[in-house]
C-alpha cells in the first residue's frame, strides 16, 4: 500500500462553545475519490476549510505528501498542488469562459516578472481549449462567464479547478443547484478527470462533499460519514450503505 | 474589437489636428486635461482594475510636481526630474501600500487619506524645500533632443506623446497575464487566491504603478503651469481624481479620458454659471451616477445588453406563439 497523499490527524475547531470539528482523522490515497457526507452542521465545511487554509484549526495536523501543511494559506496550498471549488458559484463574471480557465493556471507559469511580458494567454490556450471541449462548453467559450446559465457556470467553475493539474482537488457540493440531467454529466467528467488530470497526467485525488447520495455512491471510492463533528464511519460505498449506525443517523430508511 | 481601434484613431487625429486652431488658453486646457488623463489612468489601474480604494492620488501627483520643480530649480534637467518623479512615487507607493494593503479596501482609503494630508502639510510647511505657500516659481520646460518645448503648442504635443507612451505601457500590462490577475482579484479575491494569484503582491503593485503614473503626470504638470504650490495637491484634489475615474468608467481603459474631461473641461464650460458652478457640477455628477453607476463608458455595454435582452424576449415570444399554434 502506497503512502497517503493527504493525511489529517486529530483535527479540531471550535467556534465559541460550539465544537464544529471534534477530532477528525482520515487519509486520502493518491488517485482516490474520497466522499464526505453527513447532515447539515456536522462539520464537513469546517473540516474542508481547515484543510484548504481558509481557517486555522485549533488542533491537529494536516500533511500533504508527508510534509506538514497545517495553517498554510490558500495561496501556498495552491502552489503545492491543492485545488478547490466552492459551494457557491465563484467564476469571474466579467471575463470570458476561456479567460476564466487561463487565469486559473497562469500563476503556475513562470515568475511574476516574466508574466508581465508573457503572451496574453500565457501559452495556456490549447490546454484551456482541451478542457472546454471535455466540458462541452465550446459554444460559450467566448462569452462572459457571468452571462451563462447556472449549470454552465457550474461547469466553468469545476473546470477552473483542474487547469493547473492539481494533485488534490476539494469539491464542495459540485451538484448543488444543478438539474438532474447535468448531475450524470458532472459525475462522468469527474471520473475522467480523476484518471488524467493530476500533475504530469497522473491520477488526481478528490475530496467531494455532496448531499446527492446516488452521485456520491456512484463516484466515490471511499466515503467518510461525519456526524456532530466526528467521524462515524469510513468505508467503501457498499460498506457505508450497509452500516446500520449510518443508516440510523443519516441515510434513513 | 474593431470599434475601439476606430475610435482611438479618430480621437488621436482630433488631438493632433485641433489644438493648432485654439487660442493659448484652449491649448493650455487640452494639456491640463491630458496631464489628468495620465494621472487618472494610473488611478484607474488601482481603483478600476484592481478594485482598491485610494484617496491619496493627488499626493503622488504633488510629489511628482515638486520633484521636477525642486530639481530644476537646483539646476538639474527635467529629464532627471521625470524619472525621479516616477520611480520615487513607485517606491513611496510600495512603502505606503505594504502595511495598508494587508487590510485592503476601506483601510487603504483611510491610510492614503492620511498620507495625503501629511504630504500636503510637508509641502506647505517645509519652506526650505518647497517654498511653502509661496511655492516654486518659474519652473522651466524641457527640451527634447534639441527641440525647444517652450511654446504652449509644442509642450502640448509633448504631453500628448507622453500620454500615448503611458497609455501604451498600461495597455501592454493589462493585456499581459497581469491584466487577468488584476481583474480576477477585483471580481473575487478569495477565488483568485485559491487559484494561486498572489493578491497582496498584485494589489500592492497596482497601487505603486498607479502612483508612478501620478508622479509622471505631476512632473508634466509642474512644467505646464510653471508654478508649483500646495493647493492643487490636497485631499480635495484626490477625491476629485477618484470622482473622475468613477465618472469615466472604472475598469474601462479609456474611462479616464472621458472622466478627466468631465472633471477638468466641464468646470470651464460651466463658468457662465459663476457662483452656481459647483452646484451645477455636483448635481450633474449625482444624476450621472444614478443613471450610470458604472460610468460614461458603460453606455455601449448597456446598449448591447438591452439589445440582447430585447432579442431574447422576441425569441421567447416567437416560441410561445409557435407553441400556442401547436396546441390549437
Amino acid at each position: 500500500m502506497s503512502a497517503p497523499l493527504l493525511k489529517v490527524t486529530g483535527l479540531k475547531k471550535s467556534y465559541g462553545a460550539i465544537q464544529a470539528v471534534a477530532g477528525v482523522s482520515f487519509e486520502v490515497m493518491p488517485g482516490e475519490i474520497f466522499g464526505v457526507i453527513g447532515p447539515n452542521g456536522s462539520g464537513k465545511t469546517t473540516m474542508f476549510n481547515s484543510v484548504l487554509g481558509q481557517i486555522t484549526p485549533d488542533a491537529g495536523r494536516i500533511e500533504l505528501n508527508g510534509s506538514d501543511i497545517t495553517g498554510l494559506s490558500p495561496l501556498q496550498l495552491n502552489q503545492r498542488g491543492v485545488g478547490r471549488t466552492f459551494q457557491t458559484l465563484q467564476v469571474f463574471g466579467k471575463m470570458t469562459v476561456r479567460d476564466n480557465l487561463i487565469v486559473a493556471a497562469q500563476e503556475h507559469k513562470g515568475s511574476m516578472g516574466s508574466r508581465m511580458f508573457a503572451p496574453s494567454d500565457s501559452g495556456l490556450g490549447p490546454k484551456a481549449d482541451a478542457l472546454i471541449d471535455q466540458f462541452r462548453i465550446g459554444h460559450v467559450a467566448g462569452k462572459k462567464a457571468g452571462e451563462l446559465s447556472y449549470g454552465q457556470q457550474k461547469l466553468v467553475d469545476i473546470a477552473m479547478a483542474f487547469m493547473s493539474e492539481p494533485d488534490l482537488v476539494l469539491l464542495d457540493e459540485p451538484c448543488a443547484g444543478v438539474n438532474p440531467s447535468l448531475v450524470g454529466g458532472i459525475s462522468g467528467l469527474l471520473k475522467a478527470l480523476n484518471r488524467t488530470r493530476g500533475s504530469g497526467g497522473k491520477h488526481a485525488s478528490f475530496i467531494v462533499i455532496e448531499h446527492n447520495m446516488d452521485f456520491v455512491m456512484d463516484l466515490c471510492h471511499r466515503i467518510m460519514v461525519m456526524v456532530e463533528g466526528t467521524v462515524m464511519a469510513i468505508g467503501t460505498p457498499a460498506e457505508i450503505r450497509g452500516n446500520k449506525q449510518v443508516l440510523d443517523a443519516y441515510l434513513g430508511n | 474589437m474593431k470599434k475601439p481601434i476606430l475610435f482611438g484613431i479618430v480621437g488621436l487625429a482630433l488631438l493632433l489636428a485641433v489644438p493648432p486652431f485654439l487660442k493659448n488658453y484652449g491649448i493650455y486646457l487640452f494639456s491640463y486635461w491630458l496631464v489628468f488623463v495620465i494621472a487618472n489612468m494610473g488611478l484607474n489601474l488601482t481603483v478600476g482594475y484592481a478594485g482598491q480604494k485610494s484617496l491619496g492620488h493627488a499626493a503622488f501627483f504633488g510629489i511628482g510636481a515638486y520633484s521636477v520643480a525642486i530639481l530644476m530649480k537646483a539646476g538639474f534637467s527635467f529629464w532627471l526630474g521625470l524619472p525621479v518623479a516616477a520611480v520615487g512615487c513607485f517606491v513611496i507607493g510600495l512603502g505606503l501600500g505594504f502595511p495598508a494593503l494587508r487590510v485592503q479596501t476601506i483601510y487603504l482609503a483611510f491610510a492614503t487619506l492620511g498620507f495625503n494630508t501629511a504630504i500636503w502639510l510637508v509641502m506647505r510647511n517645509e519652506e526650505w524645500l518647497t517654498g511653502g505657500t509661496f511655492g516654486i516659481n518659474n519652473v522651466g520646460r524641457p527640451g527634447f533632443f534639441g527641440l525647444e518645448l517652450d511654446s504652449n503648442l509644442a509642450y502640448y504635443y509633448f504631453v500628448l506623446a507622453m500620454t500615448i507612451v503611458v497609455a501604451a505601457l498600461l495597455w501592454g500590462l493589462l493585456r499581459s497575464p497581469w491584466g487577468k490577475a488584476f481583474t480576477a482579484l477585483r471580481d473575487n479575491p478569495i477565488r483568485a487566491e485559491s487559484l494561486g494569484i498572489n493578491i497582496q503582491a498584485y494589489t500592492l503593485l497596482s497601487f505603486a504603478i498607479g502612483a508612478a503614473c501620478a508622479g509622471v503626470a505631476g512632473a508634466l504638470f509642474a512644467s505646464l503651469v510653471q508654478f508649483v504650490e500646495p493647493a492643487p495637491f490636497g485631499v480635495g484634489a484626490s477625491i476629485m481624481m477618484y470622482l473622475m475615474v468613477v465618472v469615466g468608467g472604472p475598469g474601462y481603459f479609456f474611462g479616464p479620458l472621458l472622466g478627466s474631461a468631465v472633471g477638468v473641461l466641464l468646470p470651464e464650460w460651466l463658468r457662465f454659471a459663476q457662483a452656481w458652478y459647483l452646484f451645477v457640477f455636483g448635481s450633474a455628477v449625482i444624476v450621472l451616477m444614478l443613471w450610470l453607476p458604472d460610468g460614461l463608458l458603460s453606455i455601449p455595454d448597456r446598449i448591447k445588453a438591452r439589445r440582447a435582452s430585447r432579442e431574447a424576449s422576441a425569441a421567447r415570444a416567437a416560441s410561445a406563439k409557435s407553441l400556442g399554434g401547436a396546441q390549437a
